[in-house]
């Protein structure tokens, strides 16, 4: 296989195609749905807390089962995925830089908010910084689509602007499919909002 | 004692053993920084136990300590890696049945609770060629694999859900890890004795990442830290007359420990302040 063959090839005009899914762990908490999410599209997912919206993107990322419909991927589409919780250790030598370098995003040039904070290390930055610093990880990769788990955790009014100012530069170069249950946060951010049912499935 | 020093230092019986450690307090703590990484320096005692059980078996069998040993490091590496035992229950097991084994092979065969003993306190001096061949090998096994698995183990650590979303082969980066760790302490408990490869593994890297500004730095510091004590270890034991292992693991603990008391003073003299000194910075969640 060369690696043009390689490369990313949308389903369709899709990079993501859900279609009556149901997902969950060991059962469903989640679905039926259906959605797409095209190359360039920055969807945002809203839900009150419950609603299973991380057990959508843990499907996304092979990590909670499929119970039935399809999920389908577009072929070598790779994933960039931040959960919810940022893994945070109390103690780890690593700085800003080599975080970026670790999740393979070292080569884009980061806000200059985050650039002044990459020398320092991980385990002396605040949560709202680190949390940035994570979702910038995700997104300043090369992966096709990436998944963000309530990014505005930590974030003070500022940084939230910050990141609804990089997620809006996102638009048109990068699929990024986030949740939140912050509405007004997502209205800004995104190139479309899709709203998830908030009675729990089997209510 | 000082003047004898010297003579004893240079002496060609104690090259081969003394190169054997050195290179030994070189790498052992480069993969303890990433045992570290991983919270998994517990196994490393582990992986010594059961390594220490296995080259005791090998002596009773004719093979020597570090080849019989490497059987049994690397045996529990991979059963570490294939059943995923992660976490201080898996280690604790681990270092009872690497005990309970190694005490068992001492009385039952002609071995004997002597060589059982000389595992535990560490039998530097009496290193030869197969130990320093084998440190040359894992001196060059850690110089390939290791830049090539920082990058995957560090990524696996901060970005758990990428090598699953990605349906990436990590099994290759985690195992390549283990019996690296398992290798390592193998031949480090061979040379050194139990607690000494323990103590070398554990202690340059926890001080490592209490002090240095990057992980780069982590390394550099971890590799300095068992160098220097090692060095100050080999020198003392020769001329005070001392066994080497527990002077090894005094000497490593007490740098430690004199590098934390500047630390933790100037923690009390700028409290509240996030960078206590220049190029060392304080960790969010350090006691105090």
């Amino acid at each position: 296989m060369t690696d043009a063959d390689r490369q990313t090839r949308p389903i369709g005009d899709a990079l993501l195609r859900v279609e009556d899914l149901v997902t969950g762990y060991s059962r469903p908490v989640l679905g039926p749905l259906s959605f797409t999410v095209a190359p360039g599209e920055v969807v945002g997912l809203w839900g009150a807390n419950g609603t299973g919206k991380s057990t959508l993107l843990n499907a996304i990322g092979r990590s909670a089962r499929v119970f039935a419909g399809t999920l389908k991927r577009a072929p070598h589409l790779t994933l960039a995925y931040q959960s919810q919780r940022p893994v945070r250790l109390p103690v780890m030598p690593i700085t800003g830089r080599d975080l970026l370098r670790a999740a393979g995003a070292e080569r884009t040039e980061p806000p200059p908010r985050l650039a002044a904070i990459l020398h320092r290390r991980v385990d002396a930055l605040s949560g709202g910084q680190y949390q940035l610093l994570c979702v910038w990880a995700a997104l300043g990769g090369n992966c096709d689509l990436v998944l963000l788990d309530e990014p505005t955790n930590n974030l003070d009014p500022e940084t939230e602007a910050l990141l609804i100012e990089i997620l809006a530069g996102q638009r048109g170069r990068r699929a990024v499919l986030l949740v939140s249950h912050e509405r007004r946060f997502l209205d800004a951010a995104c190139s479309r909002v899709l709203e998830l049912d908030t009675r729990r499935r089997g209510e | 004692m000082t003047s004898l020093l010297p003579d004893i230092l240079f002496d060609p019986l104690f090259r081969v053993p003394f190169v054997t450690g050195l290179l030994l307090a070189a790498v052992l703590p480069l993969i303890g920084a990433f045992l570290m990484l991983r919270e998994e320096w517990l196994a490393a005692l582990g992986l010594a136990h059961l390594a220490a059980a296995s080259a005791l078996l090998g002596l009773a069998l004719g093979v020597p300590a570090v080849i019989g040993g490497t059987f049994g490091a690397v045996a529990g590496g991979t059963a570490k890696a294939v059943f995923r035992a992660r976490g201080n229950a898996a280690y604790g097991f681990m270092i009872l049945i690497g005990w309970a084994s190694m005490l068992l092979v001492a009385a039952n065969t002609a071995v004997g609770d002597s060589l059982g003993h000389a595992l535990i306190d560490g039998q530097l001096y009496f290193a030869g060629t197969v130990d320093l061949a084998a440190a040359v090998i894992l001196l060059f096994s850690s110089a390939a694999a290791l830049p090539w698995l920082g990058r995957k183990l560090l990524r696996a650590r901060f970005f758990p859900h990428f090598e699953r979303a990605n349906q990436l082969p990590a099994w290759r980066w985690h195992l390549g890890m283990d019996l690296l760790a398992a290798v390592g302490m193998a031949v480090g408990t061979a040379t050194l004795g139990l607690m000494a490869a323990f103590a070398l593994v554990f202690v340059p890297s926890w001080f490592a990442f209490r002090a240095a500004a990057s992980w780069h730095w982590t390394l550099i510091l971890s590799a300095l830290a068992g160098t220097a004590g090692y060095l100050i270890a080999f020198a003392l034991a020769l001329g005070l007359d001392q066994p080497f292992g527990p002077v090894f693991v005094a000497a490593l603990v007490v740098l430690a420990a004199l590098a934390a008391i500047p630390r933790r003073f100037m923690f009390a003299r700028r409290e509240g302040s996030p960078r206590p000194c220049p190029g060392q910075v304080r960790s969010a969640a350090e006691p105090e």
